[in-house]
């Protein structure tokens, strides 16, 4: 028994997913313990409905990286997509529920998502450098073709989507009081519907096979190019849902404010022990360094810190974190040589 | 049946009591060719249920391409293959998987990131167009696969964690479970330890017994002898032999190889300088090396031999001040020098070549023709430190021509050469820098044997006009044919110093060991 809980250790101390939790607990406590605030039902709420839109940006760029690949062009994805529904809505004063910019805004994602796509599979082209020109070229629709500026408006039903609550939390010390919006219970969807397809799809598992070893998998049999052609399509779909539910809860639509979130995301998915060279990562790891970076963003102000330093934390987070996965590499390697080199004396 | 030329030996093909069926593959007089040039040219091939066959040849002979033919990857221009009793002109990679031929590459095509489960089960997962995952399905997959070779491995295990020799148990154990009638190996060996390799050997013996074929794609000579029942030559796309093993000895092996009828040419030194040009007085290194004490004159070649950890490979490092010395003196034409930096070295007109010349010694993606200049860079400028394009092209017209590089064109990278050439660019790098002393460790590893022999006679020449060599090698034959004096080293000291010409294999090994 005892040996089995040893393993169980040793194998937990290769991981990251526990030290990205400890670090997490301790952010938390230490919160916590200055400002009294962090354990409070509101703030938990706040902090919980401030995860929804990175934790879905989070789980497309996770797809993307675990598969060997990275996307840069997704704030500007999702932008595009979203502000077009919201624009066409407008300008056709349309009446009815949500669902219909969901669908269309999917729709624009999957088709924009495609484009990525077509250049990374079927024209092997490396993927951030597609994604880097893509994400120009979908600012460059936005702001030409559409003329795009500020929407103070939104359709009647993208509105009371986004204030429609599950709950309310209300700190019995101050009084202030959060939603939980129903939007998280997309997030919810989208976070379960991905676990499963990772862990229990032959194409989930083709993610992971190509970003380990991409001849491997094409001489396995898996459908390479197919399968990231499929994969950027619903990295497309699920960053356009993050954009219609971010202008749902923002109340309006402003073309640039999700531009340049790119990089936490991305960080947040590597800080959660996701390998940047593709094949390793669990959504798990990737949901706790994406809540990571959403914390320091939001509550560094509980803890007396001025929001002018929020990026000096952040980054230094991602260089810590980092550098603890890579010295695990280095580690494990240097084990590994001196296992080799006494094999060839003996 | 020995076959070359156009003259035919029989004989009795009785082997180890397998009576010889009729053959599982053939293929007949295949052509192939790649944008004007010809890869194959009427090669004949064939492999009977049970047997272990070597193909063999240098780089470019064509080998690679017969077994992309045979494995549906290219498809001939011409000829057809027989394989279990049915005719075909060209297969898919499916279909040749389907029949039973399973090929192994040299990556062992595992996934690094993923379980040894997964590893083994998703081939067959996949063949059977399966889109959901059972992982308790995939464990009895992978458990069934590795009891097929008595496999022992947690399955739970990353591959990439795993020794080399484990990986390739996995590629061995997952090809077995398809049916699989022939199995071709690429280079099986290349990384493998002595034991490992003796393990990887009693499995293919193993598989053997229950009538599988191995192709086994080789150049290394003794693992020829040692496995194979026949054997097929190709060169220059064509075949050159095919046969018994047993008609088979070194000799003839590498003139098939090659074309080339290579004399031993013992290395004698003339022009032997009075005093030493490079002198080691005692020197030492961290535990690793210690009293070390020779000399090398002008026109001699000094080897050094000993285990892999016998600090061989530190001495080598240490005389181009890589890891500098911390006791005794380096000695350079006399005067007592501190080498403590590569920078150091060089200015003392001092060249290593490393052991692992692919990332020690060239700048693979950079030109062949850069990486020629790189080490005299400073004296190819005009007055103001711009480049001399004229001079630039002289010095590696110059190069590329004395010492042979095979290549179109100097501007391609380095990593379009093979070993052997590559090792030519490492070696015209130091050349052109008028050295007076070279180290080189490993001279030959990894290089096939016509450009050995090539790289030894360059050596030879170099030794001729006055420069004084140190190979460093474990290489005995290679040694013992280049230089004129041997150094033994055990555990960090030298335990031998003996004339090349009065010493033998044997007596080195029971220095070294």
């Amino acid at each position: 028994m005892e040996m089995k809980t040893q393993t169980l250790l040793k194998k937990l101390s290769r991981r990251n997913e526990p030290y990205i939790f400890l670090v997490l607990l301790a952010l938390c406590l230490l919160i916590e313990v200055r400002s009294g605030q962090f354990f409070s039902s509101n703030n938990l709420v706040d902090i919980a409905s401030a995860l929804i839109v990175p934790g879905l940006f989070a789980i497309g760029a996770f797809m993307v990286i675990v598969s060997g690949g990275i996307d840069v062009s997704f704030p500007a994805l999702a932008s595009l997509s979203v502000y077009a529904t919201t624009k066409y809505l407008l300008d056709t004063n349309y009446q009815g529920g949500v669902w219909v910019a969901i669908v269309i805004a999917l729709a624009i994602g999957a088709v924009l998502g495609a484009f990525n796509g077509l250049f990374i599979g079927y024209f092997k082209l490396p993927a951030l450098i597609v994604t880097l020109g893509s994400s120009s070229v979908f600012k460059g629709i936005m702001q030409g073709a559409l003329n795009s500026k500020q929407l103070t408006t939104i359709p009647v039903g993208m509105r009371e989507w986004g204030t429609s609550s599950l709950f309310i939390a209300k700190n019995p010390v101050s009084g202030l009081t959060s939603r939980m919006p129903v939007a998280s219970l997309a997030f919810v969807i989208v976070l379960a519907l991905v676990f499963l397809m990772l862990r229990y799809t032959m194409f989930g598992r083709g993610i992971y096979a190509i970003g380990g070893s991409e001849a491997s998998a094409h001489r396995a049999g898996f459908g390479v190019v197919k399968t990231k052609f499929i994969m950027y399509i619903m990295v497309g779909m699920i960053a356009s849902l993050a954009g219609v539910i971010r202008v749902c809860m923002m109340q309006q639509a402003h073309p640039t404010n999700m531009l340049g979130m790119e990089m936490n995301i991305i960080a947040g998915v590597v800080l959660g022990g996701t390998a940047i060279t593709g094949g390793r990562g669990t959504l798990l790891g990737c949901m706790l360094g994406t809540l990571l970076i959403v914390i320091v963003e939001n509550s560094l102000i509980l803890l007396g810190v001025p929001t002018s330093w929020k990026s000096v934390f952040t980054g230094a987070l991602i260089i810590i974190g980092t550098g603890v996965s890579a010295y695990q590499v280095i580690r494990m390697n240097s084990t590994r040589k001196i296992k080799a080199k006494i094999q060839e004396v003996v | 049946m020995l076959y070359y030329g156009t003259r035919l030996f029989v004989q009795d093909s009785l082997e180890g009591g397998y009576v010889m069926a009729e053959s599982l593959l053939k293929a007949v007089d295949i052509y192939k060719s790649f944008v004007g040039v010809q890869a194959l040219k009427k090669v004949n091939f064939e492999i009977k249920p049970g047997e272990i066959h070597c193909l063999a040849g240098e780089n470019g002979s064509g080998k690679s391409t017969l077994i992309k033919i045979i494995s549906g990857v290219y498809s001939p221009d011409d000829g057809h293959m027989e394989f279990d009793g049915k005719s075909y002109s060209k297969i898919t990679p499916i279909e040749a998987i389907k029949n039973g031929i399973q090929v192994i590459y040299q990556d062992f095509s595992v996934f690094p990131n993923l379980t040894v489960m997964e590893n083994l089960a998703f081939n067959s997962e996949l063949a059977d167009r399966r889109h959901l995952v059972n992982w308790k399905r995939m464990r009895e997959i992978a458990e069934e696969a590795v009891a097929k070779i008595d496999f022992k491995v947690d399955l739970d295990a990353l591959v990439g964690n795993l020794t080399v020799a484990e990986k390739q148990m996995i590629a061995i154990s997952r090809a077995l479970m398809f049916n699989t009638k022939l199995i071709i190996m690429d280079e099986p060996t290349t990384a493998l330890t002595k034991k490992e390799v003796r393990n990887l050997f009693n499995i293919i013996l193993k598989l053997k017994e229950r009538g599988i074929a191995i192709l086994f794609v080789s150049h290394k000579l003794n693992e020829v002898f040692e496995i194979s029942e026949n054997f097929t030559i190709l060169r220059s796309g064509e075949l050159v032999a095919t046969g018994s093993t047993s008609e088979l000895d070194a000799k003839k092996f590498s003139y098939f190889m090659t074309g080339r009828d290579f004399q031993q040419r013992h290395f004698v030194p003339v022009n032997l300088s009075e005093n030493p040009i490079f002198e080691a007085r005692g020197v030492g290194m961290g535990g690793r090396f210690t009293d070390v004490s020779f000399a090398v004159h002008r026109g001699e070649i000094l080897g050094i031999t000993g285990l892999l950890d016998s600090g061989r490979t530190e001495l080598a490092l240490s005389i181009f001040g890589i890891k500098p010395i911390e006791t005794g003196q380096f000695l350079v034409d006399g005067n007592p020098v501190r080498i403590s930096s590569p920078q150091v070295a060089i200015g003392n007109n001092i060249g290593y070549v490393p052991e692992d010349r692919l990332s020690e010694g060239l700048f693979l993606s950079q030109s062949i023709a850069d990486n020629i200049v790189i080490s005299e860079i400073d004296r190819l400028v005009k007055s103001a430190g711009i480049l001399d394009k004229k001079k630039r092209s002289a010095e590696i017209d110059k190069w590329v021509n004395e010492l042979a590089i095979a290549t179109p064109d100097p501007n391609n990278a380095c990593q379009t050469l093979s070993g052997g050439n590559q090792q030519r660019i490492v070696l015209a790098k130091w050349l052109a820098c008028n050295l007076d002393v070279l180290v080189l460790n490993g001279p030959t590893v990894g290089v096939d044997i016509g450009s050995k022999h090539d790289i030894h006679g360059i050596l030879q020449q170099l030794a001729k006009e006055g420069l004084g060599l140190i190979i460093i090698s474990d290489d005995l034959p290679e040694v013992l044919e280049n230089c004129s004096r041997v150094l033994v080293m055990k555990a960090g000291r030298i335990v031998a110093d003996m004339n090349a010409g009065e010493t033998d294999e044997k007596t080195i090994l029971s220095y070294m060991l």
